[in-house]
């Protein structure tokens, strides 16, 4: 690529695109109200007083700045580079998610909007909404396939009790992608007064910019903490890819720095040659909920079932800026499988005490890959994007336990 | 002179009349098809079916469905199509869906395909006029009518931005809404109308939540065309490959209501 921008933090264009992807694929009715969106951002990005009260959010309820944890066990077992663990699972409600939701209810807010709605894969993205929800006082319904609510019944009562209505998505496959099918229906139909809090940095511009800013902070703080802990950036970066939030949160500050390797970790299920959801490895670009991506798909554009353990990386599509970080080369993506992310899930625990996401554990298992390979000298930062809680009768099922 | 010109160009306004390609089956639709143009159907909307119609209401979201369990492929579409057309020299035919099946093998290929099954005009629902690169070029280049959408959220100030490059029809959502299920009031309706009618020489038809030859009857007064998709789809679904006949009696009374709405002077 020889016309690459000056920097690699200046996407996307002012039509919403990162290279060839992203941009704003959406019903003509859904239209006004994406660039209403846009007005409102800009304007939210140049007040003063958005960022006072965003950056009061993160730290008084969410508790920001999170830790950045020096794995010395894991380091010593895996023999290579030193690895730090930036613990997005301390945060309030146990992941990244909040981040960017209190973000996206401050839009809402300030375009007067006076309902929530958010689509759910796991829960996790449901359960942030609904507590910023709770926060600002505005009623939220909250769109989860319904075959994910029967089998993340903890969820749907932490967003019931948090004072949510969760509606059962029957269409489809009854997964996430059908939650946002649902969602994207509800919003057409209710656009005067509904502000959709989309949970990844996806969909229709300019939701992937604003979702990659709000998560921005993990990178920010990241960047600060291994200038403190080691006086220099650190060698590379490791994070889990569902749709791509947390990942991007980590990577956009560290952009422009030619030095630091970025490495995404797509889920990559039963192996890629079997059930998977790997958009970068297995997929190619289309069209789908707003944006223009890779999509696993077939030959007439059809949109193919992804499959992964970990329900938040269960989605066919990835954020248009991983797209195009994967096409310019920036940041290379790497798959994990089932098997893998669960071995990793119980090596952590057992190394680090510490129970990470089945997401974040994908993130481990590459750097438990990439780790060895490299000198002692050398650091990793790998994003432990949520807590893994939620997860144990998931990984209890998955090694026969019955609890 | 085109299909829609000439459609549109009758003495009374139009009936669009929407269903799924390859709803229950691929072989089935050309026997539907063949109906509503019997029962008096003066443009055809065909549906391209998608695993994910996130505008479409629960009857067309199950005709979709339907039509991907019979294996339908594009391949079978555009030869449902050609079909269509060598049996129908006059009856215009559109083809409706969504972006990802429509762009997936490139915007040219696309429109060349629908130039040789004789298809005059192409509705997509997700790339609104922002992302007209997609597909508008590769239409016009070939002939084809690029049809757009406009909506009760589509103000004055972007009017003109959905009407650059458009074709065939100006397709009015008569609901902010997705398909086959709330029903516009009237009154907003006939503003919609002269609002649009005031803006562009294109024929306006009117869709989305018309369902009975009373309701299109009211739009027809004000409007060039009325469409109807989920309440032709129901039939379908009710009555699977025997649903021709029923198919055709049903659009004739919407035909019988639509063009009788009003007289328009030639």
């Amino acid at each position: 690529m020889t016309d690459l921008p000056n920097s690699l933090r200046s996407q996307p264009d002012a039509r919403g695109h990162f290279g060839d992807f992203g941009g704003r694929y959406v019903a003509e009715t859904l239209m006004p109200l994406i660039l209403d969106l846009e007005r409102h951002y800009r304007a939210a990005q140049i007040d003063p007083e958005f960022k006072a009260e965003f950056d009061y959010l993160l730290k008084h309820y969410v508790g920001r700045p999170s830790p950045l944890w020096f794995a010395e066990r894991l380091t010593e077992d895996l023999g290579g580079a030193k690895i730090y663990l930036k613990r997005e699972d301390l945060n309030h409600t146990g992941a990244h998610k909040i981040n960017n939701c209190i973000g996206q209810i401050l839009l809402a807010k300030r375009m007067g909007k006076q309902k929530i709605i958010a689509e759910t894969g796991a829960g996790q993205h449901g359960v942030a909404t609904a507590t910023v929800a709770a926060l600002f006082g505005l009623p939220c319904t909250i769109f989860m396939g319904a075959v994910d609510v029967a089998r993340q019944q903890p969820n749907v009562f932490r967003m019931k009790l948090l004072g949510a209505e969760v509606v059962a998505v029957e269409s489809g496959a009854k997964t996430l992608k059908d939650a946002m099918n649902e969602a994207l229906r509800h919003w057409v139909a209710n656009v005067h007064d509904t502000f959709y809090i989309i949970g990844t940095v996806a969909g229709p511009h300019p939701y992937p910019e604003l979702v990659r800013d709000f998560q921005s902070v993990i990178g920010t703080e990241a960047r600060e903490q291994i200038l403190e802990a080691e006086g220099r950036l650190p060698d590379m970066l490791i994070a889990p890819v569902g749709g791509g939030s947390n990942a991007i949160g980590l990577f956009h500050p560290f952009l422009d720095d030619e030095s630091v390797e970025i490495v995404g970790v797509e889920a990559a299920g039963e192996g890629l040659e079997g059930k998977h959801a790997a958009s970068l490895a297995g997929g190619k670009p289309g069209i789908l909920h707003g944006n223009k991506t890779y999509l696993l798909q077939d030959e007439d554009g059809q949109i193919t079932e992804a499959h992964s353990i970990s329900a938040g990386l269960d989605y066919p599509g990835i954020g248009p800026e991983h797209s195009w970080l994967h096409d310019i080369g920036r940041a290379r993506y790497v798959p994990v499988t089932d098997t893998e992310a669960l071995a990793s899930f119980q090596r952590l625990c057992k190394l680090e005490g510490i129970i990470p996401a089945l997401e974040s554990a994908h993130a481990i298992a590459a750097a438990e890959r990439i780790a060895p390979t490299m000198d002692k000298d050398k650091i990793i930062i790998v994003n432990l994007s949520g807590r893994g809680d939620k997860d144990i009768f998931t990984v209890a099922d998955a090694l026969g336990v019955e609890l | 002179m085109t299909r829609f010109t000439t459609a549109f160009g009758k003495p009374h306004p139009a009936l669009v009349a929407f269903i799924t390609a390859g709803d229950p089956t691929p072989a089935d639709t050309g026997a539907i098809l063949d109906a509503l143009v019997a029962g008096g159907a003066d443009v055809i909307e065909l549906g391209m079916p998608f695993t994910d119609p996130m505008a479409d209401g629960p009857a067309i979201q199950a005709a979709n469905l339907r039509s991907m369990a019979a294996g339908t492929r594009t391949a079978d579409i555009f030869a449902i199509a050609a079909a269509f057309r060598s049996r129908h020299t006059d009856v215009p035919l559109v083809l409706m869906g969504y972006a990802n099946p429509m762009t997936i093998r490139g915007g040219d290929w696309f429109a060349a395909e629908c130039k040789k099954a004789g298809i005059d005009g192409v509705i997509c629902v997700d790339i609104p006029a922002e992302e007209d690169p997609e597909l508008g070029p590769a239409l016009r280049a070939a002939g084809v009518d690029l049809i757009r959408l406009a909506t009760p959220t589509t103000d004055a100030a972007r009017l003109p931005a959905v009407l650059e490059g458009a074709g065939g029809f100006l397709y009015y959502v008569s609901v902010a809404g997705i398909t086959g299920l709330q029903q516009a009031a009237q009154a907003s309706i006939d503003e919609a109308v002269a609002r649009l009618k005031a803006t562009t020489d294109l024929p306006v038809a009117v869709g989305f939540g018309v369902r009975t030859p009373e309701q299109a009857a009211e739009i027809a007064k004000v409007a060039d065309g009325v469409v109807v998709g989920s309440a032709l789809v129901e039939i379908i679904a009710k009555h699977g490959a025997d649903a021709p006949a029923h198919v055709e009696a049903f659009t004739r009374s919407l035909a019988d209501a639509i063009h009788g709405a009003k007289e328009i002077a030639a």
